[in-house]
Formats: C-alpha cells, sequence, structure tokens
C-alpha cells in the first residue's frame, strides 16, 4: 500500500466508514435492521462491480445479474458439497469460490460480448442475460427450479473465533470484511494501470487504440475482473439468505443495479455506494409503509435522470468543491431556504398519490373504498375536499418552488461562477 | 402439409405484428440513436387506451383514436422528457425510458387495476374467416394483417414519397448532415418519437384483444423487439421486416420440431452421453429463447445485423 | 393495512430502533406479494383472510377473548425478500406467518422458519400455508412447523386421473406446461398416474414452454391440433392459461382442457367466452358448490370488494381450524398450536377437512367444474362476472384425495 494510493485523508474515511458499519448493528439491534444492513453489504458491492463496466469502461450492461447469479449458485452448491466435513472458517472463505465461478462465466461469456462496445454490448448482454435467465428454468438439477437451492451456512463442530455464522449478525460481520475487502481491492484497481486504461477506452477508444492499447483486451479484462466481484456479491447472497433461486440472474436484478448505480452516481468511485444503500432503503424500508412504493420509486428515478444525471455524488461533489472555495455558507440559507416549499410541493404530491391509491387500488381496504386516513385525519374520498386541498398544497408549492427556486437558481449560478472563476 | 400452412400463416400474423412494434422502434432507434426501453409500454397505453374508448364508444373509434392519443403522449414524453435527458447523452436517454417503462406500467395498475381487463374482439370480426384442412382461421387473425400490412404501405408511401418522409429518410443515415441543411431536427424527432409511439399503440389495439390486455403485457414483449431491431439491422426498415417475418416464423415453426439436443447432435454423427439435462431439451422447449440465441449469433458474426448499414 | 400512513411511519421507525412491540392480540403475518405483477393475487388472498378472521372468528368472539388480526408484509414475490419480512415479522412481535404464492417463496419461508426456530427455540414460529402445492412441502422438505391447507400437485393430479379413468370419451391426451417445477410435476405425475389407471389411453404429446414468454399460442394449439388429442392436461396458470384457451377457441380445437387454475383471480374473464364447455378445473370449492354459509360469504364479499372474487375456500378453513386449535390448546404459543392443528378433523361447508399429522398436508374434498354458461340453476352463479361460471361434473371425497407420503417429521 503506497502512501499515494491510500493518503492519510483518505485512510481517516476509509477507517471511519469502516468504525460506523461495525458499530451500526450495535445501534440497530432489531433482527430486521440487521438484515437491512445485511442486504445492503452485498449490494454495495454488487453495484461497485457493475459500476466497473459502466462507470470506469463505458460499458452499458444488462445482464450483470448473470455472474452474481452464477456466483451465488455456485457457492450454494459449494456449500452443500462441503456438507458435515466443513468447518466455519471453510464457510467464511466460500464467498471466493462465488468470485471465481463469476470470473470463470466472464471468461466465457465475456470473450463474446466484450468484441464490440456501445450499443452491440448492451444488446448481447440483454441478449445473453434472457439466454441465462431461460436456462435457470429450464435446468432444474443445478438451479433447483422454482425452489431454488437451498443450503445451511452453519456447519462443523467448531466455531472459528468463537463464530458459526448462525446469528444474522456473525453473519453481517462477514459481509463487512468481504465487503470492505472487496471495496478496497476495486478502489485499488482504479488507480492501475488497467484501471486507467479503461477510463481511456471509455473516453476515447480510438486514441487509445492509437497509442498503442488492444481495446478489446482492456474491455475484457475489466468485464472478467467485474465478474469476480459480481459473483463475491453473490456468494455473500448465497450464504445471507441460505437459498438461491432463479431470480438471482435474471433481468430483474441487472436492472436494479443499473438502478442503484445510476442514481448513485456512476462518475465516483463512491457512487454506488450511496446507490446501494439508498435503493435498499427504498425498497424495503418504504416498500414497508405504502404500496405506492413502486410509483414514488418511479418518479424518483426520472427525477434523478432529468435533473441530477450525474447521480447523487455529483451533487455531494459539487458541494465539496463549494465547502473547498469557502461558498458553502453563503449556499446554505438558500438551500433552507428552498427546502421548504419543495417539502409543501412533496406533503401536496404525496397526498394526492395516497388517496389515488386508496381510492383505485384500495390498500387492503378494497378498491372503490371511500374512505381512508390520512394523518390520522379519516378522509372521504368521495368528496371534493380531500383531493382539493391537496391539490391546492401541490399547487401552492409548486408555485412557491418556482419563485424561491428561481432565486436560489441565481444564487447558484453566482456561487458556480465565482468557483470556477477563482479556478481559471 | 396442413400443419405447415397453418404455421406459416400464424408466423405471419406474429410476425407482421411484431414489425409493427418494430418498425417504430427501429425510427427512433436509428435516428435519435435511443434504445427506448418504454416503446412497448405504448404498445400497452394503446390496448388499454382502445380498451377504455371501446367502453365508451365502440372498437372501431377505438382504433383510430387510440393510437392518437398514445402519439400525442409519445410526442409529448420526448418534447419534455427526453429531450432534457438528451442533454445528458445517451445513457441519461436510455435510462430515462427505462424508468418510464416502470412507471407506464405502474399507472397501469393504478388505474386498471392488477388483472386482466375484459378487452374483447368486435363481434363483427369475431368468426371463422375460411377452413382449411378442418382448421379454423379466425376472422380477426385476418384483420390483423390486413391493417399491418395496410400500415406498412402507409409508411412506404410516407418515407418515400413526401418531404418529410426524405427528410427522416435522410436523418437514418445522416443525422448530422440533416441538422447542417438546416432543417429542425428536433422538431423530426418529436415527429418520429409520437409516429413511432403511435405505431406501438396501433400495434396494441389489435394486439391487446387478440391476445390478453393485461399489465404485463409491455414486458413480455419488450425485449423481443429489441432483437428484431437488432437482427434486422439498426436503421434498416426492410431488415426490421424481414426479421419480424423471420422471428415469427421461427418460433412457430420450431414449436413443431421434436427433434431433441441429441437428435440434432446425432445427425452430424456426434452421439451424447445419455441422461443429461441438455442432451433431453427438445428444439419446442428452446422456441421462446430461440430469438435471443439469433441475436447473439448476428451480433457476434453480423454485428450490423441482416440489412444494417452501420454497427451503432 | 388499515392503519394510517403516519401509523405505519412511526411503527416502522419504532421497529427499525427498538425492535417491536408485544402482541395484544392473535396476530399473523401474511407475507405475499402486494406490489409488482403479482400483487393482485397477494392483495386478494389478504383481504380473503382480513374478511374470513371478521366474519368467522372475531365476530363469533374471537380466539379466547383475542381478535385475530392479519398484517400485510411486501415480500414482491421474492424468496430473498420473504426472509427479510419474516425478519421483519418477527420483530413486531408476530409468532405465525402465513404464505402461499410462489413455491420459490414458500421453499425459502420454511427453510428460514426451520433454521429460525433451530437457532432460537423460545420465540418459535410457525408457517401456515395456504396455496403453494409444491408436493415437496410436505414430502422430503416437510417440517414440524409447516402446515399446508391446500391440496398438493399430486393430489390434484390424482383426483383429475380418477375422473379421466371413468370417462371413457378420453383416448388421446397431449400435455402442455411452463418449463419449471410445477409444469414438469404436471406432467411426470400425468403420465405415471394414467400409466396405471387407463393403459389405454395414449399420451400423444408432451410440450413445455418457458414461463411467461409465449405470446401467441397458435403454433402450440396446430401441434395439439395435429396430434389428435382429445384432452389436454396443464398446470399453466395466469396468461399462460389464458392465452392457450384464447388460440384453442381460434384454432377451432375442440378438446377439453383439465386445468388446476382456470377459476379465478383474472383468468375467467381474460379467456372469457373461449372457455364455454371446454375449460375443467379441480378446487376445493367454487361458487355453485351448494353450501350453507359459504354462498353468502363468498356473495358479501364480493359486493364488499369489487373487482376481486372469493376464490379461496381454503382461505376460511385456514382461519377457522387455526382459531380452533388455538381455543383447545388454550395457548397461542406456536408449538402448543401445532399439536393441536396434527389431526384435526374439522367440519366446513363443503364436509370434513382432516390435517394429517404425518404430514401436516391438509385433506379435503375436491370438486371438478366445467366453464359452462350461467343459467340460473345448476350454474346459478357467474364467475367474474363473464356470463359463465363453473358447474361441478365430480365432487372427490376427502379419502379419496390421500395420498401416501414420504415425509419424515422431525419432532422438537
Amino acid at each position: 500500500m503506497n502512501s499515494a494510493l491510500f493518503p492519510r485523508g483518505r485512510l481517516l474515511l476509509w477507517g471511519g466508514c469502516l468504525a460506523l458499519v461495525i458499530a451500526l448493528p450495535l445501534v440497530f439491534k432489531s433482527g430486521f435492521m440487521v438484515s437491512l444492513l445485511c442486504q445492503m453489504g452485498i449490494m454495495v458491492v454488487f453495484a461497485l462491480s457493475y459500476n466497473m463496466l459502466l462507470g470506469q469502461t463505458g460499458l452499458l450492461s444488462f445482464g450483470h445479474a448473470v455472474y452474481y447469479g452464477l456466483g451465488a449458485f455456485i457457492t450454494m452448491h459449494t456449500l452443500n458439497l462441503i456438507g458435515k466435513d466443513g468447518s466455519p472458517l471453510l464457510v467464511a472463505l466460500l464467498p471466493l469460490v462465488g468470485g471465481l465461478a463469476g470470473l470463470l462465466a466472464g471468461v466465457v461469456l465475456g470473450y463474446v460480448t466484450t468484441k464490440k462496445a456501445g450499443t452491440t454490448f448492451a444488446m448481447i448482454s440483454l441478449g445473453i442475460g434472457e439466454l441465462v435467465a431461460a436456462c435457470a428454468l429450464m435446468f432444474p438439477g443445478f438451479f433447483g427450479g422454482e425452489g431454488g437451492v437451498s443450503g445451511n451456512r452453519v456447519i462443523g463442530k467448531e466455531s472459528f473465533l468463537g463464530f458459526t455464522w448462525g446469528p444474522q449478525v456473525e453473519m453481517y460481520g462477514l459481509i463487512v470484511v468481504w465487503a470492505f475487502l472487496a471495496t478496497v481491492a476495486m478502489f485499488a484497481l482504479t488507480q492501475t494501470p488497467l484501471g486507467r486504461m479503461a477510463n481511456a477506452v471509455r473516453d476515447n477508444p480510438e486514441r487509445a487504440e492509437f497509442v498503442g492499447y488492444d481495446t478489446q483486451r482492456v474491455r475484457y479484462l475489466m468485464l472478467i475482473l467485474s465478474g469476480f466481484f459480481a459473483g463475491i456479491a453473490g456468494g455473500l447472497t448465497a450464504l445471507n439468505y441460505e437459498i438461491v433461486t432463479a431470480e438471482t440472474l435474471n433481468a430483474h436484478t441487472s436492472g436494479v443495479v443499473l438502478l442503484m448505480t445510476f442514481v448513485g452516481g456512476i462518475g465516483f468511485f463512491y457512487g454506488p455506494i450511496i446507490g446501494a444503500i439508498l435503493i435498499t432503503v427504498m425498497q424495503i424500508v418504504i416498500g414497508g409503509m405504502t404500496h405506492a412504493w413502486l410509483l414514488y420509486f418511479g418518479l424518483f428515478f426520472l427525477f434523478m435522470v432529468l435533473m441530477a444525471p450525474g447521480g447523487i455524488a455529483s451533487v455531494i461533489a459539487v458541494q465539496h468543491k463549494l465547502w473547498a472555495a469557502g461558498l458553502f455558507g453563503r449556499m446554505l440559507p438558500h438551500y433552507l431556504v428552498t427546502a421548504l416549499p419543495v417539502l409543501v410541493l412533496l406533503a401536496g404530491l404525496i397526498g394526492l398519490i395516497e388517496m389515488g391509491y386508496a381510492l383505485l387500488a384500495g390498500e387492503g381496504v378494497g378498491a372503490g373504498d371511500t374512505a381512508t386516513r390520512i394523518m390520522t385525519v379519516e378522509l372521504h374520498l368521495n368528496t371534493p375536499g380531500p383531493w382539493l386541498a391537496a391539490l391546492a398544497t401541490a399547487a401552492l408549492g409548486l408555485a412557491l418552488t418556482r419563485w424561491i427556486g428561481g432565486r436560489t437558481r441565481v444564487a447558484w449560478n453566482a456561487s458556480l461562477s465565482t468557483l470556477h472563476g477563482d479556478k481559471t | 402439409m396442413e400443419f405447415v400452412v397453418m404455421s406459416l400463416l400464424n408466423g405471419i400474423t406474429y410476425g407482421l405484428l411484431l414489425f409493427m412494434l418494430s418498425s417504430g422502434l427501429t425510427l427512433i432507434f436509428s435516428m435519435m440513436g435511443i434504445l427506448n426501453f418504454a416503446h412497448a409500454s405504448f404498445y400497452m397505453l394503446g390496448a388499454y387506451f382502445a380498451y377504455q374508448i371501446s367502453t365508451w364508444i365502440g372498437f372501431w373509434p377505438g382504433l383510430l383514436v387510440a393510437p392518437l392519443v398514445v402519439g400525442a403522449v409519445g410526442a409529448a414524453i420526448e418534447r419534455y422528457g427526453l429531450r432534457r435527458a438528451h442533454r445528458f447523452g445517451h445513457v441519461a436517454e436510455l435510462l430515462f425510458t427505462f424508468g418510464l417503462a416502470f412507471l407506464v406500467e405502474e399507472i397501469v395498475h393504478l388505474i386498471w387495476g392488477k388483472v386482466a381487463v375484459d378487452y374483447r374482439i368486435p363481434v363483427e370480426l369475431d368468426g371463422t374467416l375460411f377452413t382449411l384442412f378442418d382448421t379454423s382461421f379466425p376472422i380477426y387473425k385476418g384483420f390483423m394483417m390486413l391493417i399491418s400490412v395496410g400500415m406498412l404501405l402507409a409508411l412506404y408511401m410516407l418515407l418515400t414519397r413526401t418531404r418529410i418522409g426524405l427528410i427522416i429518410q435522410a436523418a437514418l443515415t445522416k443525422p448530422d448532415m440533416v441538422e447542417a441543411l438546416g432543417h429542425n431536427v428536433p422538431r423530426i424527432f418529436m415527429l418520429v418519437f409520437g409516429g413511432g409511439t403511435a405505431l406501438a399503440g396501433l400495434a396494441g389495439v389489435i394486439g391487446g384483444n387478440a391476445f390478453v390486455t393485461e399489465p404485463g403485457m409491455a414486458a413480455a414483449v419488450g425485449s423481443i423487439v429489441f432483437v428484431v431491431v437488432v437482427v434486422g439491422g439498426l436503421g434498416s426498415l426492410g431488415g426490421a421486416f424481414v426479421a419480424s417475418l423471420l422471428i415469427g416464423c421461427i418460433q412457430t415453426f420450431s414449436v413443431a420440431m421434436t427433434l431433441s439436443i441429441t437428435d440434432v447432435f446425432a445427425l452430424v454423427g456426434i452421439s451424447l452421453p445419455e441422461g443429461s439435462q441438455v442432451a433431453r431439451l427438445t428444439i419446442t422447449q428452446l422456441a421462446p429463447v430461440l430469438p435471443y440465441v439469433l441475436m447473439v449469433a448476428i451480433l457476434i458474426f453480423r454485428p450490423r445485423g441482416l440489412m444494417g448499414a452501420r454497427e451503432s | 393495512m388499515k392503519s394510517s400512513f403516519v401509523k405505519r411511519l412511526t411503527l416502522a421507525a419504532s421497529v427499525m430502533l427498538i425492535g417491536g412491540s408485544a402482541a395484544a392480540q392473535v396476530k399473523i403475518a401474511y407475507i405475499d406479494p402486494l406490489s409488482g405483477p403479482f400483487a393482485n393475487v397477494g392483495d386478494a388472498g389478504l383481504k380473503g383472510f382480513k374478511e374470513a378472521a371478521e366474519i368467522l372468528v372475531n365476530q363469533k368472539g374471537g380466539i379466547m377473548g383475542q381478535k385475530l388480526e392479519f398484517t400485510g408484509f411486501d415480500n414482491k414475490g421474492s424468496p430473498q425478500e420473504t426472509q427479510i419480512q419474516l425478519k421483519a415479522a418477527i420483530d413486531q412481535g408476530f409468532r405465525f406467518v402465513t404464505l402461499g404464492n410462489g413455491s420459490g417463496a414458500a421453499h425459502s419461508l420454511i427453510d428460514a422458519v426451520n433454521k429460525w426456530n433451530a437457532r432460537n427455540p423460545d420465540k418459535t414460529v410457525l408457517f401456515f400455508n395456504y396455496a403453494a402445492v409444491d408436493p415437496t412441502l410436505t414430502n422430503e422438505k416437510c417440517s414440524f412447523w409447516h402446515f399446508r391447507f391446500d391440496a398438493n400437485t399430486e393430489m390434484k393430479m390424482e383426483a383429475i386421473s380418477n375422473f379421466m379413468e371413468k370417462d371413457k370419451s378420453i383416448k388421446k391426451v397431449f400435455i402442455i406446461g411452463q418449463d419449471y417445477a410445477h409444469g414438469h410435476q404436471v406432467a411426470k405425475y400425468t403420465k405415471e398416474m394414467l400409466a396405471k389407471k387407463r393403459k389405454d389411453i395414449k399420451i400423444v404429446g408432451e410440450d413445455l414452454h418457458p414461463i411467461g414468454r409465449v405470446k401467441d399460442f397458435a403454433p402450440y394449439i396446430a401441434k395439439i391440433k395435429a396430434s389428435g388429442a382429445d384432452t389436454v392436461m396443464t398446470g399453466n396458470w395466469g396468461n399462460d392459461l389464458s392465452l392457450l384457451i384464447k388460440a384453442a377457441k381460434d384454432a377451432g380445437l375442440k378438446a377439453r382442457f383439465f386445468t388446476y387454475y382456470a377459476g379465478g383471480l383474472g383468468t375467467p374473464q381474460a379467456m372469457g367466452a373461449a372457455g364455454e364447455n371446454q375449460v375443467l378445473q379441480l378446487t376445493e370449492w367454487h361458487m355453485n358448490v351448494p353450501t350453507k354459509n359459504t354462498e353468502k360469504f363468498a356473495q358479501d364479499f364480493n359486493k364488499k370488494y369489487p373487482g376481486i372474487w372469493f376464490y379461496y375456500l381454503r382461505v376460511n378453513n385456514m382461519v377457522e381450524m387455526v382459531a380452533k386449535a388455538m381455543n383447545t390448546a388454550k395457548s397461542t404459543d406456536p408449538k402448543a398450536v401445532a399439536l393441536a392443528l396434527e389431526d384435526m378433523r374439522f367440519q366446513n361447508d363443503t364436509g370434513e377437512v382432516w390435517m394429517r399429522k404425518s404430514d401436516h398436508q391438509a385433506m379435503q374434498p375436491l370438486y371438478i367444474s366445467i366453464f359452462s354458461k350461467a343459467d340460473g340453476k345448476t350454474v346459478k352463479h357467474d364467475s367474474e362476472g363473464t356470463g359463465y361460471g363453473w358447474k361441478t361434473l365430480a365432487s372427490i371425497s376427502q379419502r379419496d384425495s390421500q395420498l401416501p407420503t414420504s415425509c419424515i417429521m422431525e419432532r422438537p
């Protein structure tokens, strides 16, 4: 580890993050929360591996779940193969098997897919993803059919340093270790010549060719490595849930990892980490609160694409720059003032959506139900009152957002020009 | 013989429906460079709008109105959403359509519920057109063929005989040049997007009652139209047409093959070990995934597609 | 999910922070898809459970004075999310869970429950399965902590093949199914059982197609037609079934279709007139089985929840049997409830339901019925407002539906 790769600031940040994730289960003790944290950890690795393709090499893949899923299946079969002769130490090393499976799948499939970049790659990954997903249901011998393949991660008589991996918290510890190692490895990779070349291949493939690099080879290597880390994530899923089903390698899973990575921000190494955490929370926590979560999710995603195409990480990065230039303090009051009308707008919209769902989709109380309770107030949806109120709130919020938002934008542009002016 | 003729008819009907979907996608894809993931969602919207209109004023007005409404929705989405996303590059555009597909499905859930709606074939078209060797061919399938062929001709006339058609054709192959010549390319984009989605909507109007109108119908055809466009070749309407019919026929004829993988290998003199799961698979079982095999093969050996002029 | 948005919000928040509160009533967690493509199925089930708990238990005094309550947990149809939701339910103090949709999710849940109970013997959880029909769940993978209230695929096939045995007009059978575990099982049992019962019946063809991917079934129908089959056996459900029936009608195929899942959740509506006198189904109940209370229950339900049609009698069976077990055991401890449920014989509206002790599989009367025009007499009620309803052709007694089990149950 040379000091250029890990300067002190970065070491502090990484150490702080590690301490935080270790401390989390001490604060949130409930089983649900620990399960949620486990899922986040796995998704972080998966999304980071995806960004090796999309963010670093410029390869848009619609079939990344193939490597994740195959890693999970191979891990599960290996776990069952070890059976009673195993020990917790062997179990702890199993995600590596998943990684190797992903790597192997990358070697085989990547040879075909990475011949071309751009649209061709996207389409071929879609086709291969569909093929593998279809095979998963056709070969119940390996993929376990609809029931999937299940196993037991608690094997062997002794424990490993006191761990049997039975309790969820111990599994969380294992996930943290693997996720941390994988993240460090993936970050280190971005600093290697291969990682740099991948960026060159992404930005200007012709020039990379002229300089003497084989772009196809760079894409191929990046895909193999990305498959390796996706396989590790798959292996962790297998151990965490102790069941692997065909859905781990279908188009839905591929789509989710794409959303996570993009929402987080493909231009920054830490972008996918934010995306994975945020989307997992949205799916599980908001999904538990309202049946309209898919709608919120879709709206949020479209909003991100249109308003912040660089993802959340890019928003943070700009703020960081402002902070460094001492301009953040100037913007903060504007942010706070804008937040207010935005909240009003959101309240109005959420009211409309929730009432719409209650009326049309009948949230467990019957489609066409005309009375619902939102915010503990009984609302009669067959009367115009609540609708007008929500509509008025939304309209007020929109008007205020436009008005105040306009002023914020002026300040924002001024700050940005100062920022860039300072530089040039 | 009976089987071959019926399969051919079925294959062509299905292929023509695929072409209605893929022609719009090809136009959008090759002009704007967008893999419109939401294209099949417009197909679904067409079916639902037609269902809604048919409950108010009947099927026939719906046949005309629903595609127009879908086209208007499509044009509005292009104008107020896609055009903004366009500024951020192709990936953002593509993800916009990706999210749009998601949203459309959820909105359809919300408005029309989660189960199939009762969108029926009109009584005038419900019956047997002709009976061939004791298998009947429904009028509605004939009607679907008629509409598809009519649309194909109209599209051909539009593209070759009108000014706007010539500009669109030019933009298919040389979009930068067309812009340089002073045409309002954004407006053409909006028109093409609206037109392409209207075609998908029309396919939905006639496909929705032939099959089932339900919220999963978009996802069911979504990826197959991509296959058609890629196999046919980007920017080639003729290619999309050939690929549609090819895939329609492959799907119908492969169902008839009871050959297993073992038999196929036996034909070339290789005997596979007995009992493995791969060896027992029959072509029939593989039928619905064959288009993907075809696509992967095409992309490997002829990335420009059957009749395409460019690679991306 | 009648609780308010804020209540749910605070509940979720409190669960995250402190890990749930004590139970004031008997609570059962309903883990099934409540959003996404299969949400309609999950939603209908949840409403059925809530209604059954209210009418059949709570209005009759409840369970030892406590109310029975069902709470929905959305697993989005995913086996993995099922486990997360199980954890969420356990955190909130649930000791009983029910799930029905998808054998994948059911396998995942039975595994998770077994492991949880082994690792937390003081906080055991009991799993009531109301609709996942994979036979392995009460055979190889049977568990003391799992009870199934629906007949499994093998039992259903036994009933159908018994019916076929007597019908001499059946000579050539074609099997078509979705290419996954359920479709494979249906094909396997059809061949095995017909070979045993009617050697003269010829299986003229067998096709498997990828699930949910076929848009146009015309080529399959052409093949069935070419084979000369008079009967088609299919385990298909959802669109794969509706499209199959529609394509058969278009091509003028006159064969009869024996199905598992033609009776509800939108399929009658999707197939409409195409299914008339051609589609048969096997269920534990349908609207035109003469019953004392269920008919009224179903009518009230359909009126209360427009757009959802009461379909699952087994939901009512389950609710009543669980309540009875708790009342008999005078306890809501999962183990005590499980012991009281074992070997229970329960009189419902159609006959006796018996929960077999050896594998925890419920045995109940079954009906084979055919989709025919509603006439107000034998077909009194139509199905899903289509003008067509189910007419009973045969009823199978509880005893005749029994099959041996290979279950070797580990008991605590």
